[in-house]
């Protein structure tokens, strides 16, 4: 199988479907011939034309909007916001329209879209261009909410976003973009609401999200070296959220670290954690669960205090370590 | 029988039925005015008493196939589109023979199929969702228009500026109607706009706006068909500014301290039934006779529709749960 980065898996997942289906088509800023803001869709206009890679004004409500309009009468928009900072000022189109759409109108009317959306920090871009808003997203019924975090991955799940009939916000982290994993040519859908164990492993669970499973991974592989084994999932999506394989892990391991770049407070790491606390894996916690998420300021722009905002790999296997009791 | 200045697929048995319809309007409004003061129905409601007119006059020049976006003020517009007030009545009671079940309510009535993409709760929510639904028909090729209706308040929205933009460099097929009815909740758009015609607006974006009489159904039809061939022939979109006055407060609970009961009296002068009836009867279109017909099967349609919803049956809590995801 060929290796390509999860920025082309996820240009060809939507190449592939706007083939095969005229009511695929995407909107958002700069992307026409510049490629969008980090060059998702270089090359697309020439191949679909403006009318189907449609180059819009810098108006974030607006074409969130003509969106969720566009998919009420039979289009199927993905919708691409530069940064994921920006669907603060769509939110009114994302959380009062789309979402509610189909509820309020009585089961009649759906909105097939997806955002598509670049989050997270690590490029420098400082406050407004770096933070990873996904809980807010997370809380609305209505909306589902899908954070890949593999090339693999990433092409599968936006396949299965571009199918589903209801809007879908879809993040790609930034850092990952120029990761590289084995990538079928032909179109495959990843469910949404799978979780997957991107490690198995015996002695406590890391349920990690987007960047942070790469770190996990390696937090995993130093942690080994000391014979400690760690299980790693990925939900891939927070909503729908796979407790089942959660829980099933959790009920193994009896140890829950739960991590995710997204600040802390208020982070979907909270949701995890209660949701095991209410479930039957309860009774198998051998410690109390840990969580990371970023710290509670703005993301800073020095690179070493940017750093220090988000879970890190030492950060990680401290938390393991301390829910064995170890040093 | 005289031919009034009206757009040549207006008949004069057409006319008669935009006649009812505005009485329709009003005798709907009036009744949901009326169980909200008993407490019949819960919530809110925001009526539409006052501006029959622009919703019957601009929904009277197009199709079936057109669609309209609406807003919190929205029974009008959606009797308009066609809808039927057994339906719409059923969904105040929050009943599930309602257009949406129960689950909507008075800001939220949508019949899709039918065109009526909903009332929005969201002051200008909907008019991007209109240049959305435009879109939809300028990409499929599809030979239907989008009515987008709102008021003189969802003008200072940033949707709105944002939304006419869109419409404008997209070339789309949609109309947009602002019924400018003087207020906000209580912020008079003498306070709110620092133009005199909202109409104007549209000249930043590069289209044309007109200022229309909104209490003027004729007046209505004609600009409203205009602009709508307009949007037909690809030349996209237009900014139609109805002055109009809403006779009731903004929702159930307005003392109304905002406004004078001189203005009020002023306004409910140039009441838009009244002046159609005149217009109707002067042309021999209509006689008295059967203007009280008329007046009489639309108040009975209305009283009907109470009886419809106060029957029919309330959803099960089952019913939660359901239509959150397609």
């Amino acid at each position: 199988m060929r290796e390509i980065t999860y920025l082309e898996a996820v240009r060809e997942a939507m190449s592939q479907e706007m083939r095969k289906n005229d009511d695929v088509f995407i909107l958002g800023e700069d992307i026409g011939v510049y490629g969008g803001a980090f060059g998702v869709t270089r090359g697309m206009i020439e191949e679909f034309g403006p009318e189907r890679v449609r180059n819009t004004p810098i108006s974030e409500s607006g074409i969130a909007g003509a969106a969720v309009g566009s998919a009420l009468t039979g289009m199927r928009p993905i919708l691409e916001l530069q940064f994921s900072d920006f669907i603060t000022i769509a939110l009114d189109q994302i959380a009062n329209q789309a979402a509610k759409v189909r509820y309020m109108y009585g089961g009649k009317g759906k909105v097939p879209m997806v955002l598509r959306t670049p989050s997270g920090s690590g490029t420098g871009a400082a406050a407004q261009h770096s933070q990873s808003l996904e809980a807010w997203v997370a809380h609305v019924p209505g909306l589902k909410v899908v954070q890949p975090s593999t090339a693999y991955d990433v092409k599968g799940l936006l396949k299965a976003a571009m199918d589903d009939d209801n809007p879908v916000i879809f993040y790609e982290h930034k850092l990952l973009y120029k990761s590289k994993s084995d990538v079928p040519e032909e179109q495959y859908s990843i469910p949404l609401g799978q979780a997957d164990v991107k490690r198995e492993g015996t002695d406590t669970t890391i349920v990690a999200t987007a960047i942070m499973v790469q770190r996990a991974l390696e937090a995993a592989d130093e942690l080994e070296k000391e014979g400690i084994s760690v299980e790693v999932i990925d939900p891939r999506t927070l909503v729908p959220l796979d407790e089942e394989t959660i829980i099933k892990s959790v009920s193994k391991t009896g140890r829950l670290v739960v991590v995710h770049e997204a600040v802390k407070r208020g982070g979907y790491g909270g949701e995890i954690a209660s949701m095991i606390a209410e479930s039957a894996a309860f009774d198998y916690l051998d410690a109390p669960i840990k969580r990371l998420g970023g710290a509670e300021s703005p993301i800073p722009y020095n690179p070493e205090l940017e750093k220090a905002h988000v879970p890190q790999v030492p950060d990680i296997v401290k938390a393991v370590k301390e829910t064995l009791n170890r040093k | 029988m005289e031919k009034l200045n009206v757009p040549e697929q207006i008949s004069n048995d057409k006319l008669k039925d935009i006649y009812k319809q505005m009485w329709l309007i009003r005798y709907f409004d009036e009744k949901v005015d009326e169980f909200f003061a008993k407490g019949m129905i819960h919530g809110t409601t925001h009526l539409a008493v006052g501006q029959e007119a622009s919703a019957a006059g601009a929904c009277a020049v197009i199709e079936q196939k057109d669609k309209i976006t609406s807003t919190h003020r929205g029974h009008g517009h959606c009797i308009a589109k066609g809808a039927t007030v057994d339906k719409m009545m059923a969904e105040l009671f929050g009943r599930t023979t309602g257009y949406c079940k129960g689950k909507g309510g008075s800001m939220h009535i949508a019949d899709v199929e039918m065109g009526n993409l909903g009332a929005n709760g969201i002051v200008a929510g909907g008019i991007p969702l209109a240049v959305g639904s435009a879109l939809t028909a300028h990409m499929k090729k599809l030979d239907y228009v989008t009515l987008c209706f709102f008021g003189d308040g969802a003008t200072n929205e940033g949707s709105f500026h944002e939304a006419l933009n869109l419409a404008s460099v997209w070339n789309l097929p949609v109309i947009f109607i602002c019924e400018n009815n003087q207020y906000g909740m209580s912020g008079s758009v003498k306070e709110m706009v620092k133009v005199e015609d909202i109409a104007t607006r549209s000249k930043s974006y590069g289209f044309p706006g007109v200022v229309v009489d909104g209490n003027d159904v004729v007046e209505m039809m004609n600009v409203t068909n205009e602009a709508v061939e307009r949007a037909r022939k690809g030349e996209g979109p237009t900014l139609i500014e109805a002055k109009t006055y809403r006779w009731k407060g903004h929702s159930k609970s307005d003392a109304k301290k905002y406004r004078t009961r001189e203005e009020e009296k002023e306004w409910k002068a140039k009441d838009g039934i009244k002046r159609f009836k005149e217009v109707l009867l002067e042309a021999n279109i209509l006689t008295e006779e059967q203007e009280e017909v008329l007046r009489k099967e639309a108040k009975k349609e209305v009283e009907d529709s109470v009886e419809f919803a106060k029957n029919s049956p309330m959803p099960g809590k089952e019913e939660l749960l359901t239509d959150v995801y397609a």
